[in-house]
């Protein structure tokens, strides 16, 4: 439903059991920057207009990004 | 010991990501705001605050009026209601009435509710009627492309203040409070935790709930007043110039120039309109609902 639907559009990425999953919704991404700028861990990057995942390794699942997303755009789990 | 009551966060629900379908209409994503606009988040916030209520969406009523912060009852799955411009409390007010059973949740720009609304939002904290008025407060108009409104500080460039705004501003909270609103409060954009609490506490509250939300336009005050970036303005704005109430106490009054207090300021128990209104329509033998 809903939501849902719409993040089968989703490139996930799919890494090992241990590393955090940072799945960013391409739809609704708007490429503000607030989720780089406010990473603590340096994890994520621009590329092009939209956000990506540049160092998942670093990532201490905070869910900063999470939360101040204005988009609904990207989950952390 | 923790109790259902208050809004939690075990460790548990750290891992796993808050499922916002639930409260969200299908389809309806992504909203139209602008890139890096504070409205989304503040939006979050209140459906996590509504999930910790653990009502039914049919229990909830979300009104607006007319700007940006006015779109949002488009997103959700409650009982919605997109009125005129500045008129979302009188809309409110009857709603209430109508159906008293029903949380309503008025969310509405500080041009909305304090210039075009001014009258009706000092009216509606007079009452003390049952609802949550949340003031998404970003200092400037800006679906209409950015004229300077009624909480717009001083020297501030807008539209309209091309050299900088001349007016003084409203302070939302002090205004509610003086009107009679019993639960007075301010958050912010990038406080979002705390702003959670806040609207929980203000969801649970039974009368007039004033909040305050800090907010950032960056398509307009942002590019007008030199912000590079939308985080930049969230630091600069939300994080920088407000001070918790805690620690505002504490503080000589020259340290808090320039700053706004965030927290729950007021909270005060009285009479609710719509009981009282219930009363009076026992006393003159009719059926309340």
């Amino acid at each position: 439903m809903k939501i849902a639907e719409d993040l089968s559009r989703v490139e996930e990425t799919e890494k090992g059991d241990d590393l955090p999953n940072i799945v960013i919704n391409e739809t609704y991404c708007k490429g503000c920057g607030i989720c780089i700028d406010f990473c603590p861990t340096d994890v994520l990057e621009m590329r092009g207009n939209l956000v990506a995942v540049k160092n998942l390794e670093a990532c201490t699942k905070c869910q900063l990004c999470d939360l101040r997303c204005p988009d609904f755009a990207i989950q952390v789990f | 010991m923790e109790t259902a009551a208050t809004p939690k966060k075990t460790k548990k629900a750290k891992q796993t990501p808050f499922d916002y379908s639930k409260y969200i209409r299908g389809g309806k994503l992504p909203h139209i705001w602008c890139p890096g606009c504070g409205h989304g988040i503040v939006l979050k916030s209140l459906l996590r605050a509504i999930d910790t209520t653990g009502r039914s969406n049919n229990d909830f009523a979300l009104v607006s009026g007319i700007g940006c912060s006015s779109r949002t009852p488009g997103y959700v799955d409650f009982n919605t209601l997109h009125t005129l411009h500045g008129r979302a409390l009188a809309y409110a007010t009857g709603l209430k009435m109508a159906k008293p059973n029903l949380k309503v949740i008025v969310t509405t720009g500080d041009g909305d509710a304090l210039a075009i609304g001014g009258n009706h939002f000092i009216h509606t904290c007079r009452r003390n009627i049952d609802m949550v008025i949340m003031v998404y407060n970003n200092y400037i108009y800006g679906m209409t492309s950015g004229q300077f409104s009624p909480t717009t500080a001083q020297g501030m460039i807008a539209t309209t203040s091309r050299y900088g705004n001349i007016e003084s501003p409203f302070d939302v909270c002090k205004m509610a409070e003086a009107s009679g609103a019993t639960f007075v409060a301010r958050g912010t954009a990038y406080h979002y935790g705390e702003l959670e609490k806040i609207l929980y506490e203000a969801i649970m509250h039974k009368g007039t709930a004033v909040i305050d939300i800090i907010d950032s336009c960056p398509t307009y005050y942002g590019r007008f007043n030199k912000f590079k970036t939308p985080s930049e303005m969230m630091e600069k704005i939300e994080k920088e110039g407000t001070i918790p109430l805690k620690q505002a106490a504490g503080l000589p009054p020259e340290k808090l120039q320039g700053k706004l207090i965030r927290g729950i300021i007021y909270k005060k128990e009285r009479p609710e309109y719509t009981s009282e209104y219930a009363k009076l329509v026992e006393k003159a033998g009719g059926k309340s609902k």
